[in-house]
């Protein structure tokens, strides 16, 4: 699977998020963590193999996730579906 | 190939067809046709680029965009799933709401891998192992439905949430059952 690790200032909280390389909520969550310093890991779910999608599904499912995109993990445990910034701002204290 | 500016045309033309807008903010609607564009480029039809898709045309066939699930959620929630389509309040106002996914989970769990992967989808947690044999299904069962109201006929897995003629509701439509007699 390939995942990518973005650099950031702030590494308080582990964030993984679960995007498509096409899709512009997907983007902009990215690119909200990028202006907000958070370092963050990630995923493009369109373009990994079909076994990858598989683990992927059953992880996010395990977690209580919905199937959508982007789905935002933080610290293993908080599930946000969608690019919902006051989620994402309450969960990783910016 | 197809151009970004064609991608936008159609989108354009569909919107006006419909009685529809397309998003008001700029940035948004570029993202939304390139999302398409890759998408055609990749999958040969405009796959939408908000959700997860299987590559396999009969899985995806309810989310080539206009997804069948665009009318029900602009009608509900003045917008589509991806918001590329709104209603003329949600134009003038430019405030997107939130819009949750429609379409059924075993129809997503498709996208990854097949019929197996969607019948162990469901709550429970139960992973039951499927043969092997059983992702080798990669079609879908279709029948004919009627419109009650106007006649329009279809032969897809099911009836549309909305009439593309007539604008019936989804319960408008029935299944149109065929037999066939062999005599003598």
């Amino acid at each position: 699977m390939n995942i990518s690790k973005v650099a950031g200032k702030n590494n308080k909280h582990k964030v993984f998020v679960y995007a498509l390389s096409t899709c512009v909520w997907c983007k902009l969550t990215k690119q909200y963590l990028i202006d907000n310093n958070i370092e963050y890991e990630y995923v493009d779910v369109d373009l990994c193999a079909e076994e990858d999608k598989q683990k992927i599904r059953d992880t996010i499912t395990s977690k209580g996730g919905m199937l959508s995109y982007p789905t935002t993990i933080v610290d293993d445990k908080v599930v946000i579906t969608g690019f919902r910034k006051d989620q994402l701002k309450e969960s990783l204290e910016i | 190939m197809i151009t970004l500016e064609e991608v936008r045309r159609r989108a354009e033309a569909d919107a006006k067809t419909y009685g529809y807008y397309l998003t008001p903010q700029q940035d948004l609607l570029q993202g939304f046709l390139e999302g398409l564009k890759t998408n055609e480029d990749r999958y040969g039809y405009p796959l939408c680029p908000c959700r997860l898709t299987s590559g396999n045309f009969e899985f995806d066939r309810d989310i080539i965009c206009p997804c069948d699930y665009r009318d029900p959620d602009v009608a509900q929630y003045g917008s589509c799933y991806c918001r590329l389509y709104v209603n003329k309040k949600v134009y003038e106002s430019q405030n997107l709401p939130e819009v949750p996914e429609r379409r059924p989970l075993d129809k997503q769990a498709r996208a990854y891998g097949g019929e197996a992967a969607a019948k162990s989808t469901p709550a429970g947690g139960t992973q039951e192992k499927q043969p092997t044999t059983a992702k080798a299904e990669s079609t879908v069962k279709k029948k004919l439905w009627y419109c009650k109201q106007c006649g329009y006929v279809v032969f897809r897995e099911d009836p549309p949430y909305v009439c593309p003629v007539c604008k019936a509701k989804r319960e408008m439509f029935a299944e149109i059952e065929s037999s066939v007699e062999f005599n003598g």
